[in-house]
């Protein structure tokens, strides 16, 4: 075996590729909020169209979107196959179990984990899919651009006027933040970085993050739905 | 004080095991074992089989007991080891269940005693220091900052007892193979050998079946010498950084 297989396929090896895929995916999901955070924006959707069509197309983000996709996979096969592995190097359970020493986020990352791929199915079948291979989306105009184009913003008012679509995105948020709640600050522990000076630090802003971001995809779908409902009159 | 135990009987590795039941009388003054003492006196009077466990030192030093009691690696009590547990931690009435280590690298050789060899073979794969060190007054004279000695004298305290992997979820025995690496290769005798030694560990605690680190803390929570899991994130470190950047050519 060459040194790198070796260090790849070694316990710390396997656990840094999960480390990194998983920093690289909390990365993603701040960069993720910022752009669906135009959808609260008062405009018939244009800037959040724009900004739709401009990520389906520049060459740079589709580069970083293959990234993004290849690391999702990586993240979830290596995720699986670990706690396979982790399931057979312990293997007899406790008559009795208990919650005392460990978190149970931390005892659970493969079923949060699981649940979180299964989400992201559902998910990029109602908008990624829609927008990239179908013609199910109307043409529209934006401000600022002389063409048309895809109308995913009503794509998103649709979905979100249904409540048990509704449900599926706050049950698949509420799971995320589980998985980040012990996710976050793990992966540093992973890379080795843990010093007295900082690692406090590390676990508080693990812990926010882990409900900020959540809850901050988590407005749009109640906000739409409430404006669907007429509970509210958001955007008119 | 009036105990009903719940007791693991397994002939052997193979063997499919199940929890006995028996009552036992005990003081609050005796040890964990001592009361486990009392009920084989009583099963040996029976002419039945004792129940076997493993202890040395009863002293808390030695790493030997090892037992899961209700469900926690060394019982409910903070950093102290099965043999160094009294009774008085638990009351009169209780049922008390007791179990051994479970990993898939710790067999059961019988009922409450595990083969823990898979953790001799990890310190005889470079938990050492290759040359003779000399005595005690070779060792104080080598100047040593007093932060480096007492966080290697900290590592040093593991009793390679197991605890760690036995609480472990994942079968990990990632915090015992951290101390040892934090302990030699923090001194300076042992300085030499450490990106060799981090290797070398690691690779023999990947081969004897142990889990991977999901860092969920069970270990530190249950270790007996509260040995730190920033000791595993320096093991991280240390194995990342001899992979790819050792000076020995390892
Ligand atoms: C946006 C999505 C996701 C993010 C941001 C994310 C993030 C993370 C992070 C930061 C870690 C900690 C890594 C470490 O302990 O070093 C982690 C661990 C883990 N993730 Fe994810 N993850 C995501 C999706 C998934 C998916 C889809 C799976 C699929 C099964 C998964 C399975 C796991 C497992 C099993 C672990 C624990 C590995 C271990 O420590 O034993 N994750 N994740
Ligand atoms: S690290 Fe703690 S629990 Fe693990 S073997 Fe050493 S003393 Fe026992
Ligand atoms: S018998 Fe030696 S530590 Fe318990």
């Amino acid at each position: 075996m060459s040194w790198l297989t070796k260090f790849l396929t070694s316990s710390i090896g396997r656990k840094l590729i999960m480390s990194l895929t998983g920093l690289f995916l909390i990365l993603f999901l701040v960069v993720h909020l910022a752009g669906n955070l135009q959808l609260l924006i008062n405009d018939q959707g244009s800037s959040f169209n724009g900004y739709a069509y401009m990520m389906t197309h520049n060459p740079l983000i589709k580069v970083i979107a293959f990234g993004n996709y290849f690391f999702i996979i990586l993240h979830a096969i290596q995720g699986i196959m670990i706690a396979l592995a982790n399931r057979k190097a312990k293997g007899s359970k406790y008559a009795v179990s208990t919650n005392a020493t460990a978190s149970w986020s931390s005892k659970n990352m493969a079923i949060l984990g699981t649940l979180i791929l299964a989400f992201i199915c559902i998910h990029m079948g109602d908008f990624w899919y829609k927008m990239k291979f179908t013609d199910q989306l109307a043409m529209v105009s934006v401000d600022g651009m002389d063409m048309q184009v895809k109308d995913l913003y009503s794509q998103v008012k649709n979905t979100f006027s249904t409540w048990w679509l509704v449900l599926i995105y706050l049950v698949g948020l509420a799971t995320l933040a589980f998985h980040l709640w012990h996710g976050f600050q793990s992966s540093f522990q992973s890379l080795g970085i843990n010093h007295k000076k900082y690692t406090p630090f590390i676990q508080s802003v693990g812990k926010i993050f882990s409900i900020v971001i959540p809850l901050g995809f988590a407005i749009i779908p109640i906000i739409y739905f409430a404006d669907a409902m007429e509970w509210i009159n958001y955007f008119s | 004080m009036n105990l009903t135990l719940k007791v693991w009987r397994q002939n052997n590795a193979q063997a499919k095991g199940q929890f006995e039941t028996h009552q036992v009388v005990a003081s609050e003054h005796m040890s964990f074992l001592e009361m486990l003492d009392v009920l084989n006196e009583t099963l040996i009077s029976e002419k039945k089989s004792p129940v076997v466990f493993a202890h040395d030192c009863r002293e808390g030093i030695c790493g030997t007991c090892n037992l899961v009691i209700n469900g926690r690696a060394h019982g409910p009590q903070k950093g102290t080891t099965v043999c160094q547990l009294h009774m008085r931690a638990f009351k009169d009435g209780d049922t008390i269940v007791v179990e051994p280590w479970r990993a898939a690298a710790f067999p059961v050789i019988k009922d409450l005693m595990v083969d823990r060899s898979s953790l001799d073979k990890i310190i005889q794969a470079g938990g050492y220091i290759s040359v003779n060190t000399g005595q005690a007054q070779d060792a104080n004279d080598i100047p040593i900052g007093k932060d480096v000695a007492s966080q290697a004298f900290d590592a040093a305290t593991c009793i390679g007892c197991g605890a760690c992997v036995a609480a472990c979820p994942n079968g990990s025995a990632m915090l015992f193979t951290s101390a040892k690496v934090a302990h030699l290769g923090l001194l300076p005798q042992g300085e030499v050998e450490a990106e060799a030694r981090v290797q070398s560990m690691v690779n023999q605690m990947d081969e004897e079946g142990f889990g991977m680190c999901s860092n969920t803390g069970a270990c530190e929570a249950e270790c007996p010498k509260e040995i730190s899991i920033s000791n595993i994130a320096m093991l991280n470190r240390q194995y990342m950084a001899s992979v790819l950047g050792s000076k020995t050519g390892v």
